[in-house]
């Protein structure tokens, strides 16, 4: 028989080994699943993980990594930080919608005005608008204890309706001959957010995740505010007794994740989606969690987990138009690879020793 | 003037997915267990069930398979956190993840299919209904009323001692998730083939993130969580009808209806009861060294 006998220390090769062997068991299942659905695996794999980077129009595909992988990144970052107290910001999703909301209403209140102040409005009304939607499930976990995790979820649906409301009214292009959705603000020049180094993928939102990473790396590991959130994770009691008020925690962490996702949200629309419709949300906010576990809840592992989300969304675009793969496949492997993930978990946690027969 | 019965037929149709579902949770939660894939789980028996109705053009058979497929995917989650250790809200949410996906990659084939019909049961209501509110008094007595409902009360109470007594705290765990999953299984598919009668992508829209919310607002109890879940098909309900009465409201405000509610739900209850009625080893890892 074996048993596993908890660990006091997670050694460090296991930590990055873990991440590791998640992505190559997806990667074997997957390749299982593409052959009992009728594809050649070996190509869906090298589709989907290679050929992004290397492959024929990895010209294209190159700088799309960076335009998916900054919104991840960007939200995971904020996640990690709550994931880290065992604040469990599950609406992500809905923070980025509102972001993306307040951040175009500013565009849309000035057009057509022109002046260099208008896009650096949006960021700060769309981490407002992230922030406020974040602090609905602190304050009501706060003031009469209802679970975030729930709380944060239903706004998510909430804030859809929302956007689908501004869609179909009171943001609907008046130009738009009676089409749902509002002004494409990418053709909006002060209120764009472009490509800054042609042919990099770089706009404004990577910038962002770069400094969130940067700041969330320090917050954790230089400022007592990350002490605290990492003592109220581990020893919840022991932190509450050191001073650590658990109500300021859940805000500050709920108000940080939803001002990021906000964030995120208003690059979104003022960049590659360009527009408010009703199908705004893009499912960023659910994927940043699946990122923050990957990458351990560290920021320097989040921008890999990021980067490699955002190869599965090109490599699962390129799959769906050569091999004809359904994109869902897409949101399989990103689930799987979360399995997989916590399952190899337990080898960073428990050495397995085999039990000594008595 | 409203008609009564069909407004309480429509209620009690409306409330039946939330009700299955957040009666199999209650059983998880019960044991121990959180587990916050029930949406994930929901829309895999929503495809189950309607691809094995298609296919045998027998509804029943569409419940039974969802029932199965709902377990079996389920034992994903019971075999992680209960073998493998893993964090039961990051694990219930991977399920969750994963069963959209997989249910959108599979049921591309049944878009735009119709559901066999199938001839209503006692009263004009559904057979499924029927079931549902005998799963009520059911899972009532079994918790209160008989030996497996007290260990495994004991076991979502304090699994440390549930074990120190010789009880299989991981077999019953694995066992109400098992139930939990296939309930949520009947659930969905309720949805598919019973009401919408046909499959489209994400056609649980939230409903098993409600039936969680439902187990908390029940206080973890089986005839609070049918209350609940009459209290919130009442809700979609009234916002259906409002929408169709064309009340001077935006369609996708009143929408909001059902999620809002579940909201304010929970914050009078947890201001209530501040969550003393959850087991005590609620979402707690269970190891022993032994």
């Amino acid at each position: 028989m074996w048993q596993l006998e908890p660990r006091s220390d997670s050694p460090l090769i296991w930590q990055f080994a873990t991440p590791v062997l998640a992505v190559v068991a997806t990667m074997l299942t997957g390749a299982l699943l593409f052959g009992l659905m009728g594809y050649d695996p070996v190509a869906a794999i090298r589709t989907i993980f290679w050929d992004p980077l290397f492959g024929a129009s990895a010209s294209y595909s190159r700088p799309q990594l960076l335009v998916k992988a900054g919104p991840l990144i960007l939200i995971a970052c904020g996640l990690a930080v709550g994931f880290r107290a065992g604040i469990w910001n599950i609406g992500a999703e809905g923070q980025y919608i509102m972001g993306g909301i307040t951040g175009a209403a500013v565009a849309l209140a000035a057009y057509p005005a022109e002046g260099w102040w208008i896009l650096p409005a949006m960021i700060v009304a769309g981490a407002f608008g992230g922030w406020v939607w974040g602090m609905i499930p602190a304050m009501l976990r706060n003031w009469f204890g209802a679970s975030e995790i729930l709380v944060s979820l239903m706004l998510v649906y909430v804030a859809e309706k929302v956007a689908a409301w501004m869609a179909f009214g009171p943001m609907r292009n008046p130009e738009g001959f009676g089409m749902p959705g509002s002004r494409n603000l990418a053709q909006y020049p002060s209120a764009s957010n472009p490509e800054l180094i042609s042919g990099t993928g770089i706009h404004w939102g990577v910038v962002a995740a770069a400094l969130a990473v940067i700041g969330v790396w320090i917050l954790m590991s230089r400022h007592i505010r990350g002490l605290q959130i990492r003592a109220a994770g581990q020893a919840p009691r022991a932190a509450r007794f050191a001073g650590v008020r658990p109500s300021a925690l859940v805000a500050f962490c709920l108000g940080l994740s939803g001002a990021l996702a906000g964030m995120a949200g208003l690059f979104e629309v003022a960049g590659p989606a360009g527009q408010i419709t009703d199908s705004f949300g893009s499912g960023y906010g659910f994927t940043a969690i699946i990122v923050a576990f990957l990458g351990r809840l560290h920021p320097v592992g989040i921008v890999l987990g990021g980067l490699l989300m955002a190869l599965t969304y090109i490599g699962g675009d390129i799959a769906q138009m050569i091999l004809q793969l359904p994109f869902a496949t897409v949101q399989v492997f990103q689930g799987m690879m979360l399995f997989y993930l916590l399952g190899f978990d337990l080898l960073t946690r428990y050495r397995i020793r085999r039990r000594v027969a008595a | 003037m409203i008609d009564i019965t069909t407004l309480i037929m429509t209620i009690l149709s409306a409330s039946t997915p939330l009700l299955f579902a957040a009666l199999g949770e209650l059983m998880a939660e019960r044991a121990g267990v959180l587990n916050l894939g029930v949406e994930g789980m929901m829309i895999t028996g929503a495809l189950a069930g309607f691809a094995a109705a298609h296919a045998t053009g027998n509804p029943l058979l569409g419940f039974v398979a969802a029932a199965l497929a709902g377990a079996a995917i389920s034992m994903i989650f019971g075999v992680l956190t209960q073998f493998l250790l893993t964090n039961q809200v990051a694990t219930g949410l991977a399920l969750t993840l994963f069963g959209l996906g997989l249910t959108a990659l599979f049921g591309k084939p049944y878009e735009g299919v119709k559901a066999p019909s199938m001839a209503a049961g006692p009263l004009g209501l559904h057979w499924i209904i029927w079931l549902g509110l005998l799963m009520v008094p059911l899972s009532w007595w079994f918790l209160n009323r008989t030996r497996g409902g007290l260990i495994l009360r004991g076991i979502g109470e304090n699994h440390d001692a549930a074990h120190a007594l010789g009880h299989k705290v991981r077999l019953v765990r694995l066992a109400a998730v098992a139930f939990g999953g296939a309930m949520a299984g009947i659930g969905g598919a309720y949805i598919s083939i019973a009401t919408v009668l046909q499959w489209t992508e994400g056609m649980t829209a939230g409903a098993g993130w409600i039936a969680l919310a439902l187990v908390v607002f029940s206080g973890w109890r089986a005839f609070g969580v049918m209350a609940g879940a009459w209290l919130f098909g009442g809700v979609t309900v009234m916002q259906l009808r409002l929408q169709a009465a064309g009340v001077n409201l935006p369609v996708q405000l009143l929408a909001m209806a059902p999620y809002l509610a579940t909201i304010i739900a929970l914050v009078v209850i947890s201001a209530r009861r501040r969550g003393s009625a959850a087991p005590g080893s609620l979402g707690r890892i269970f190891h022993t060294t032994n």
